[in-house]
């Protein structure tokens, strides 16, 4: 039995030194490429336009061999970047998000800046901005801007006569109609908690067209959202439509799929929501990506009604890239800057907004709502959402919308709440004043 | 069972025997290979974590600040509603699974047709990983088009919103908990009451104890080393649970399910990993106040 | 034992079972066969179209099979894991359970504070970097085997606790050594629990998609559960895919569990008699 379970101990030992490796995919770089690595999420939705993307750069640049490398969504996916990173393990070049969440990946530590090069200029401002930290540009932007506001449907306007609103009180009116003619007004999806914050975060143009510096009032402690009426609002619509009973019936348990469906076939007249959505729209509800439009949050002020905007995420080079490896891995995050890259991803996706480089033009086949999207960014009604403006969010916001559209907690109190919970997001982050 | 009658004397074929000290036929070096694995790679990692919950730590620098993490998790908003939550979940679900367990084991070892094939079912849950079992359950217990709910309307009662209403949430999860993990219990206990030797069932049989009287006397007491396997474990368990939570409610609606363990991964997700740390820490403490007394509890029973 | 099967018994647990633990996975397959829109509805239906094999196929192909790939490295992963695992711990705990000393008490806290900390990744990442094992599979296995020690030595002390120590003393008279005590006596005995700490651990390994995440990265490294991840976007899902993958993730320890059970009776059978 000893002698047996030796033998068992060194096979199993010695198994362990192998490992599948990989089949059927391409080989490594030989001859003179160089291979570089791309880190992105598994999203198979984006997984298509990165592959997209590496086989328009490698065309363009055959001495450079891109191998895709993915990591899960959402704040797994997140940890593991932040682990990689503080671990000098990180890919070559990888995607992550911009503004606020940049700023905690470190970026004057962690990442190489490419503040001189020649593409920066081509960048859409405010975009350069959220890939910034300090005085050095970080990041090319992957994918393209989007906007929060109410997705809603077309046939069901025309039907009831019912006009675009361009404040709340004309909104409330719709919606009042609406509820009388047999239809849930507007849409909410609980099941997926991040769905319920839009009403507040896409309030966001109101806000700063209100109370032009709150965004750094609001980083130095100066400002808070439960004193601050025109930010206090976005909570208290929630608490309006849920006590109006104006949201569809099964709004605790909905998901996000859902609610695009709902609002594509006419089921509910509006779904709160940012256009990234119309991409999946044909998924929920084939062939009625166009039936949907866009408008802005209506706030007070019909004259400063406007869009907020949600910057696309970046492409950074992280420090421990070097030689050949940072020259490819630069030219890749050129190329995302370029009408190239931006052709690439337009083929591989519908897209959900308008491109963050000055030099990519929107194809005409665009979803609607996405052409409605533009008429705001055009005529230049459109700022950023707040976690582009402020590097604070704090991470219990979703849950404190869900208990206030849900009419578990008062609008007040809710943010109250969210005031206590940005604290600790402000002193892990070392500001000054909290 | 034959009982050694002879007292062991020192064998001569042994070395020279020290006044008193003898080579023990249970030598620690047998400790030791699982012993330095153990303590490399989880207590090393443990004992630098805990110094990281002395500090507020972004993963790239980190700046001592004390008990600061300490302090500051306990002011936490949710941190009260979540150690009452935490509490509710382990009871019910251990208890929840001691019963059951046993209940299914006495079942499964018992009289019935295709009791291999049983077993596998029963066991089967354990298998399914849990992102599937919650996805599956979030279906079931939709309030309206979930079969559960269908099930229970066709006799008449109006089911629950089960894991959107804030009154159920907690308890949804358990009762999918359970249904999860009572395989597990179930295999354990099986295991103890197949090592029961059948001389004992034989006896009591002929004594004309009946089906009950035969669980009470004989399996219930010649199974408690899987009762306590099963208690210990399933508390701990229930105590630290994340995972299933995580992935049906993530302690929604609101923060009405959520548990010590998602307070603090929420800490985690928003990268206060100093902070958090010093959650896991207390929740260790936690744990380790109701395992401990229990541990040696069922212990010191044990030597006697 | 003579026992006549009960009838209405089994009915009972033919029926209970049945409704229990056998409609989930009802679902489960059903909607492993549905095609992609009629999935998205997530009902609780019969497929109307039955798109079964069209999605076996997708599954197993998508990303440059993956997922066959994951299928090697998670049967590596947990075969050489759970193996030195059963050996470690079942060593351990024997020493554990009958040498009472302080040393032993003072070993036993530390290890229930094994089934209490959760582990810690970043520390466990530096760590494993320092002694050159990280990324590596070895590494990994290293890292699961410390994970699993608490559990796997909390079982077997409990088990070799109604194993009397009059065997132990009759072999040692015989002359037998430590090292022949245990695996030659012991641990044939331990047959019912080695089975039930097998089958656990394999099953938890298997399902464990952390720790290769964070210690073995990389798409060609991926296990069996992180290809879950590839069907679940966080703004579209493909169930029916998704649902799939679960399928051809279950099945092999189902598989695995339905051949060991039938061990577990005969480990038992033969305890029983034994005793």
């Amino acid at each position: 039995m000893r002698l047996g379970a030796a033998v068992l101990l060194a096979g199993a030992l010695s198994l362990s030194a192998c490992s599948a490796g990989s089949l059927g995919s391409s080989d490594d770089a030989a001859g003179g490429k160089t291979q570089i690595t791309f880190l992105t999420n598994n999203d198979p939705a984006n997984v298509k336009v990165a592959e997209a993307v590496i086989a328009a750069f490698e065309a363009k640049n055959t001495d450079v061999d891109v191998k895709l490398d993915t990591r899960p969504q959402g704040s797994e996916g997140d940890n593991l970047v932040k682990t990689r990173l503080s671990t000098g393990d990180m890919a070559d070049v990888f995607e992550y998000n911009s503004g606020s969440l940049l700023q905690a990946i470190a970026p004057s530590t962690n990442l190489t800046p490419i503040t001189g090069e020649s593409w920066v200029g081509d960048l859409d401002e405010t975009f350069k901005k959220v890939v910034s930290s300090g005085t050095e540009v970080y990041g090319s932007p992957w994918q393209t801007i989007s906007g929060g506001g109410i997705l809603y449907n077309k046939p069901l306007y025309a039907r009831l006569g019912l006009q675009v609103p361009k404040t709340w009180a004309d909104f409330m009116a719709n919606n009042a109609k609406i509820k009388a003619a047999g239809t849930a007004p507007v849409a909410q999806t609980y099941s997926e908690t991040w769905t319920s914050q839009i009403l507040v975060l896409a309030d966001m143009h109101n806000v700063s067209a209100a109370d032009p510096g709150f965004a750094e009032k609001y980083t130095n402690n100066q400002a808070k959202y439960a004193t601050t009426p025109a930010a206090l609002a976005g909570f208290q619509h929630l608490e309006e439509l849920k006590k109006a009973g104006y949201w569809n019936d099964d709004y605790a348990s909905a998901k996000y799929n859902e609610g695009l469906a709902a609002v594509a076939n006419g089921t509910a007249a509006h779904y709160p929501m940012i256009t990234f959505a119309v991409t999946a729209i044909d998924t929920a509800a084939p062939g009625k990506t166009n039936d949907v439009g866009f408008f802005a949050l209506p706030g007070t002020d019909a004259a400063k009604n406007g869009v907020t905007l949600w910057e696309p995420s970046g492409i950074y080079i992280p420090k421990s890239t070097e030689g050949d490896k940072l020259t490819a891995a630069k030219k890749f995050q050129a190329f995302l800057a370029s009408p190239d890259g931006c052709a690439a991803q337009a083929t591989a996706t519908s897209l959900g907004g308008p491109f963050a480089v000055k030099t990519c033009k929107l194809p005409d086949d665009v979803a609607t709502a996405v052409k409605d999207l533009s008429v705001y960014v055009d005529a230049g009604a459109a700022s950023p959402a707040l976690e582009f403006l402020s590097p604070i969010k704090g991470p219990a916001l979703e849950q404190i919308t869900v208990e206030v559209g849900s009419g578990i907690r008062p609008a007040a109190d809710g943010a109250k709440l969210y005031d206590e919970d940005v604290k600790k997001q402000a002193q892990q982050l070392g500001l000054q004043g909290w | 069972m034959t009982t050694v009658t002879e007292t062991v004397t020192e064998a001569p074929a042994t070395t020279v025997p020290e006044p008193g000290r003898r080579k023990s036929p249970y030598p620690y070096w047998f400790i030791l290979p699982g012993g330095v694995v153990f303590t490399v790679f989880f207590l090393v990692p443990s004992v630098m974590a805990f110094w990281f919950s002395l500090t507020r730590w972004t993963l790239f620098d980190q700046e001592f600040i004390g008990l600061d993490n300490y302090v500051q998790f306990f002011r936490e908003p949710a941190l009260a509603s979540g150690l009452w939550h935490t509490l509710v979940y382990a009871v019910t679900t251990s208890g929840m699974k001691v019963v059951l367990g046993m209940a299914l084991a006495v079942l499964l070892t018992g009289p019935i047709l295709g009791r291999g094939f049983m077993r596998s079912v029963a066991f089967f849950p354990v298998l399914v990983s849990t992102i599937g079992v919650g996805l599956t359950f979030q279906i079931l217990m939709h309030p309206t088009r979930g079969v559960i709910n269908q099930a229970l309307d066709l006799i008449g009662i109006t089911g629950p919103a089960w894991l959107v209403d804030p009154d159920w949430a907690l308890l949804s999860v358990a009762f999918v908990d359970v249904w999860q993990g009572v395989g597990l219990a179930t295999v354990i206990y099986m295991a103890g009451i197949l090592s029961i030797p059948g001389e004992y069932f034989e006896a009591a049989k002929m004594d004309g104890a009946g089906a009950w009287h035969r669980f009470r006397n004989v399996t219930l007491p010649l199974a408690k080393p899987a009762t306590v396997s099963v208690i210990l474990l399933s508390l701990i368990g229930g105590l630290r649970k994340f995972d299933l939570i995580w992935a049906m409610t993530k302690g929604g609606p609101g923060f009405t399910s959520d548990v010590m363990a998602s307070v603090i991964y929420k800490q985690y997700q928003a990268g206060f990993y100093g902070l958090s740390t010093a959650g896991n820490v207390v929740l260790f403490l936690l744990v380790i106040l109701i395992a401990l007394p229990l541990f040696w509890f069922f212990n010191r029973k044990e030597d006697a | 034992m003579k026992t006549r099967t009960s009838y209405p018994l089994s009915g009972l647990a033919i029926v209970l079972f049945g409704v229990v633990f056998l409609v989930p996975f009802a679902f489960i397959v059903l909607t492993a066969g549905k095609t992609a829109q009629e999935s998205a509805l997530l009902d609780f239906s019969w497929p109307t179209q039955w798109a079964f094999m069209a999605n076996l196929q997708a599954v197993i192909e998508a990303r440059d099979y993956l997922l066959i790939i994951a299928f090697i490295n998670s049967t590596i992963l947990t075969v050489a894991s759970v193996t030195v695992v059963v050996i470690l711990a079942a060593m351990a705990g024997f020493v554990l359970q009958r040498r009472k000393s302080r040393f032993t008490r003072a070993a036993n806290l530390i290890i229930l504070s094994g089934l209490v900390l959760p582990p810690a990744v970043v520390p466990t990442i530096w760590v494993l970097q320092k002694i050159g094992l990280f990324k590596t599979m070895p590494g990994l296995i290293l890292v699961e085997i410390a994970y699993a020690m608490a559990f796997c030595v909390l079982l077997f002390q409990a088990f070799i606790a109604g194993i009397p120590k009059e065997m132990d003393e009759a072999a040692t008279i015989d002359g037998a050594g430590p090292l022949s005590l245990f695996f030659r006596v012991v641990f044939p005995l331990l047959r019912p629990i080695i089975v039930t700490v097998v089958v656990v651990q394999t099953v938890f390994i298997w399902n464990d998609f952390t720790s290769p995440l964070y210690f073995l990265p990389g798409d060609e490294n991926a296990t069996v559960q992180l290809t879950l991840f590839n069907f679940q976007g966080q703004y579209a899902s493909s169930y029916n895919l998704l649902f799939m993958d679960i399928l051809l993730v279950t099945v092999p320890p189902l598989i695995m569990f339905m051949i060991f059970q039938r061990q577990i009776v005969s480990g038992m059978v033969a305890g029983s008699v034994k005793g």
